[in-house]
């Protein structure tokens, strides 16, 4: 059982990703949407974290259409993995509950 | 059938209408039989705060719509405890009584739980 947490804030301005990340356990997913795409950047406040946790095996997903939209597709950090959004809906079905964080 | 729902609160009152949005959720809920528990986390937890003149502003004061939720049945009320430590509140400083403190994990595994999650 599992929680998908989406992130629709941006980390540079909100504290969503960063609460999120304090309570994402195992098995859990992440979802950088909106503004939350912004997370990808190597240097944004939260990314290091997020990086662990990818480590630890935590899957952490960015919508592609608001990566494009925002000019980010070059600017990912490693291991974030893109999807469009087909794959949210497929991913909001892999998952027990989704938690909103904004 | 009833489902295991968590209410997840947390933004500040006041600002704009979330969190009251989230407390008539809470209790609208309640009516239809539901298993439903409440978290407050973040700025969340500044609508457990005593003694809110909420008058003042022309708002209802949402420290004394809170205090009925047990009369609708809703008994586990949740806070995050780093979310109270960030704020240097102590969780006997809160209106409700009987609150519950989780730390991290313990919210992280809360909401892996749920059947539904009401984020707010």
């Amino acid at each position: 059982m599992s929680t998908l947490h989406t992130i629709n804030k941006s980390p540079y301005t909100h504290k969503a990703l960063s609460s999120c990340l304090k309570v994402c356990i195992d098995n859990d997913g992440i979802l950088l949407l909106e503004d939350g795409v912004f997370g990808i950047i190597p240097s944004a406040p939260g990314a290091e974290e997020l990086q662990i946790l990818i480590s630890r095996g935590i899957k952490v997903f960015a919508l592609i259409n608001d990566v494009k939209a925002r000019g980010l597709e070059e600017k990912s950090a490693p291991d974030i993995i893109f999807i469009d959004y087909n794959a949210f809906v497929q991913l909001t079905l892999d998952h027990r509950c989704v938690q909103s964080w904004y | 059938m009833s489902k295991k729902i968590l209410l997840v609160s947390r933004h500040a009152p006041y600002g704009n209408s979330t969190a009251r949005e989230a407390i008539d959720m809470a209790l609208a809920t309640s009516v239809y039989d539901q298993d439903i528990s409440i978290l407050f986390m973040d700025d969340g937890i500044f609508q457990l705060l005593r003694n809110q003149h909420s008058q003042l502003i022309d708002q209802k004061n949402i420290a004394s719509i809170l205090t009925a939720l047990s009369l609708y049945g809703i008994e586990n009320i949740y806070v995050h405890q780093e979310s109270l430590d960030d704020r240097t509140i102590k969780i006997n400083e809160l209106i409700l009584d009987g609150l519950q403190s989780l730390n991290n994990k313990d919210v992280g595994n809360l909401l892996s739980q749920q059947d539904q999650l009401l984020s707010f």
